[in-house]
């Protein structure tokens, strides 16, 4: 049965028991971390082709529009098209941009969004690596990117894309700190850093989203703080379409460009996987259905795509935020709200505590 | 405040902290090809420059070089989005220049047509303003969605979609389908609830609110300074429609409301429009009610020679004030050929109210205004 639940895991315990047979340990080690790591590399961005899919389906139903349907059945095979199409194109540098910060900022921004999956736990010991600062690390790694904006927004040599780049640097700074403090409510409550640690925690009280008040209200400020984060609607501003023609990314074209929209949809994803891991117990079974054998992995990835849904739908609904009204919202209003919450989840642990003692 | 299209950029090396942005003439959401020449300090504006002329087509001169007949399609082309207003405001000014007579029926479907094409362009402006605050284009896409059933009302009576050249001077060019009445009355009836659709993605969505509230308020002394007209001087309280001051057509016969609202701001403008879709919706539906039967077109000389003379006719397009100013030399063209285009006037206050708000302002209060560039540049 275990098998079933987690057949990745098994089967990468079935290859590190043969391996360590015919070679040393730190080389079947090494060997299968670099297994690990080009498996994640080479699916995230396959998630991202499915997102890129459902979105524009998804946005399309809710638009009264039909959408991408003509490659392939039921248009499946658009997203494989776009990139062949991205990838033919010709490769654009601006004759006066700084080359050495426009080409490094996509594989920077890039490189960060994949980062971040190092630590991400699929299923029970389903992680490329399980740090014990899991959450400290996925944190680091999601405030890499805005480097990557504005070394993009200001080595473009354009207005738009230096608007862009600037508000980008005050966006993503102050969004991270509601992040930061949404996410530390379920560090409290697990005790622990570990992202498989947080999960276990949830499988042995409740999910933490379904922690009265604390949870839900942790919860919605790590989600809107990740839409901002991710530069989703209502917080597109650094490529604001109907301001700044397309932000830090105007002069971007071809593979380049790829690149920035395979690291934006890579980090709504590792934001979904985030918050599922943080407040919608990670890997495990909802509503009392773990009596079916569905592999965890699976089961992750479900949660991760409602999170998807969920950002598609704000995406369909909501117009966007001004600058001084985005930063408003951060300083004024999620900050104190985190802030107390986190407060309070302090207080309910320790009157907990003091009570079991 | 206009110097053409050749404009030098100066960068003020005293003004470091300044950076000019040129936005337009390919932007998307300068509505076409309007060239907008922002001083910007950090996000905020500080100076304004309009560049209009891309999209010249020299339409007075071309009216002067046409018959009368002839230049009928060139009103269609100036505000596309409302084409039928635009052919029944030179058929009034030929009428009045030649002494045509209008047929009972003809003023009906006038009515129709014009309030039908008044509504098709507030979807239009009302979906691109959501555009413009930054939804992803599903106000949008709802409003195209109606749009195109009016549309195909046009297909029905003018045999086109866009330019129908279908109010001539006399009358109209086609009597209705048979199945329009029946068509019409059937998208007239569902209408209010699409309304309804468009104002819950919008009006009561706090962000819309705060992004529109309080954005490009506009005074109605500084509106009437520069002659502003249409939803924007309602919008800041001017209680002015020709519909109402000048009654042309058979508007007086019909019981409905001038929609105005004091704010000014960019929200009271988009406001305002909601409120004239559901007004010209009621006017259709009266209209429809008792459209009577008869003759589309009035006794018409075969040549439309006018005696000499000259001739002014307006009347409210969706944009504000339209009219035709046209001035006969007995013969079979006019001499002077003369338009007020209302989104041409009333784009004069844009510099107005965008300083001292955002770039992200300034898309905004640009997309309340409505301009059409075909009728701006002309």
């Amino acid at each position: 049965m275990d098998v079933l639940r987690n057949p990745i895991g098994a089967l990468g315990g079935l290859l590190h028991g043969f391996l360590l047979q015919i070679l040393p340990t730190w080389l079947a080690d090494v060997i299968l971390s670099l297994l690990a790591v080009s498996i994640v590399v080479a699916i995230v961005p396959l998630l991202v082709m499915t997102a890129v899919f459902l979105e524009r389906r998804i946005l399309a139903k809710m638009q009264d529009r039909i959408g991408p349907n003509r490659v392939g059945p039921f248009g499946l095979l658009q997203p494989i098209a776009d990139v062949v199409k991205l990838l033919a194109k010709e490769d654009i540098i601006p004759a006066r941009a700084d080359r050495v910060l426009f080409i490094t900022a996509p594989i920077l921004v890039v490189g960060a969004s994949l980062m971040i999956w190092a630590t991400i736990p699929w299923g029970a010991g389903l992680a490329p690596t399980d740090l014990n600062v899991g959450v400290l690390y996925v944190i680091a790694m999601g405030g890499l990117p805005v480097l990557g904006f504005i070394m993009a927004g200001w080595g473009s040599y354009n207005k738009y894309a230096l608007l862009g780049g600037m508000r980008s640097a005050a966006q993503l700074m102050s969004y991270e700190i509601p992040a930061i403090l949404g996410a530390l409510v379920p560090v409290m409550l697990a005790g622990s850093m570990q992202l498989s640690e947080i999960v276990l925690a949830q499988q042995n009280s409740v999910w933490f989203i379904f922690f009265p008040i604390i949870g839900q209200l942790a919860f919605a400020l790590f989600i809107v703080a990740g839409l901002a984060e991710s530069n989703r609607t209502p917080f597109d501003l650094i490529e604001a379409e109907s301001e700044l023609v397309a932000g830090f990314h105007t002069e971007y074209s071809g593979m380049r460009f790829a690149l920035f929209f395979l690291a934006e949809y890579a980090n709504m994803f590792a934001i979904s996987g985030m918050a599922t891991i943080l407040f919608l117990g990670g890997w495990a079974a909802p509503f009392g259905l773990d009596f079916l054998t569905i592999p965890h992995f699976i089961w992750f990835l479900v949660k991760m795509y409602v999170m998807i849904f969920v950002f598609i739908w704000i995406r369909a609904t909501l117009p966007r935020l001004r600058y001084d009204q985005l930063m408003h919202f951060a300083w004024k209003r999620m900050l104190p709200i985190a802030l107390i919450n986190v407060a309070a989840t302090g207080i309910v642990l320790g009157i907990a505590r003091g009570l079991v003692r | 405040m206009f110097e053409g299209a050749g404009i030098e950029i100066v960068e003020n090396p005293e003004l470091a902290d300044e950076m000019t942005l040129n936005m337009g003439p390919q932007h998307p959401s300068t509505h076409g090809v309007f060239r907008l020449i922002l001083q910007l300090e950090g996000e905020t504006v500080v100076g304004v420059r309009p560049v209009m002329g891309y999209l010249h087509r020299s339409t007075e001169k071309l009216g002067e070089a046409r018959t009368y007949v002839q230049a009928v399609t060139l009103t269609d082309r100036m505000d596309y989005l409302a084409p039928m207003t635009n052919n029944w405001a030179y058929a009034l000014a030929v009428e009045k220049l030649a002494g045509l007579e209008v047929p009972e029926r003809a003023e009906y479907i006038r009515v129709i047509v014009s309030e039908l094409g008044r509504i098709a362009s507030h979807q239009v402006a009302i979906g691109t303003f959501g555009a413009d605050a930054g939804t992803w284009f599903t106000p949008l896409v709802y409003a195209f969605r109606e749009r195109e059933e009016i549309l195909d009302l046009f297909m029905l009576c003018a045999g086109v979609r866009m330019n129908p050249s279908y109010i001539r001077f006399g009358g109209v060019a086609r009597d209705l389908q048979p199945e329009f009445v029946e068509h019409a009355r059937r998208f007239i009836d569902k209408m209010p609830r699409k309304i309804d659709e468009y104002e819950s993605l919008l009006t009561n969505n706090e962000i819309f609110q705060g992004r529109t509230k309080g954005i490009g308020l506009l005074p109605p002394e500084l509106a009437k300074a520069y002659s502003v007209t249409g939803p924007i001087a309602r919008a800041s309280g001017i209680p002015y429609d020709v519909r109402r001051a000048e009654p042309y057509g058979i508007y007086d016969r019909f019981d409905w409301e001038v929609p105005v609202r004091f704010g000014g701001d960019a929200y009271d403008r988009y406001m305002v429009r909601i409120a004239e879709m559901r007004e010209s919706v009621e006017i259709v539906r009266q209209v429809l009610a008792d459209l009577p039967e008869g003759d589309i077109r009035g006794k018409m000389p075969k040549i439309v020679r006018p005696p000499k003379g000259e001739a002014y006719a307006r009347l409210e397009g969706p944009k504000g004030e339209l009219g035709f100013y046209l001035i006969s030399d007995g013969s079979t063209s006019p001499y002077r050929f003369k338009v007020r285009a209302p989104s041409f006037i009333n784009l004069n206050v844009l510099g107005e109210l965008t300083i001292g708000h955002k770039v992200a302002d300034a898309v905004v209060i640009l997309g309340s205004f409505d301009i059409v560039m075909g009728e701006v540049d002309r």
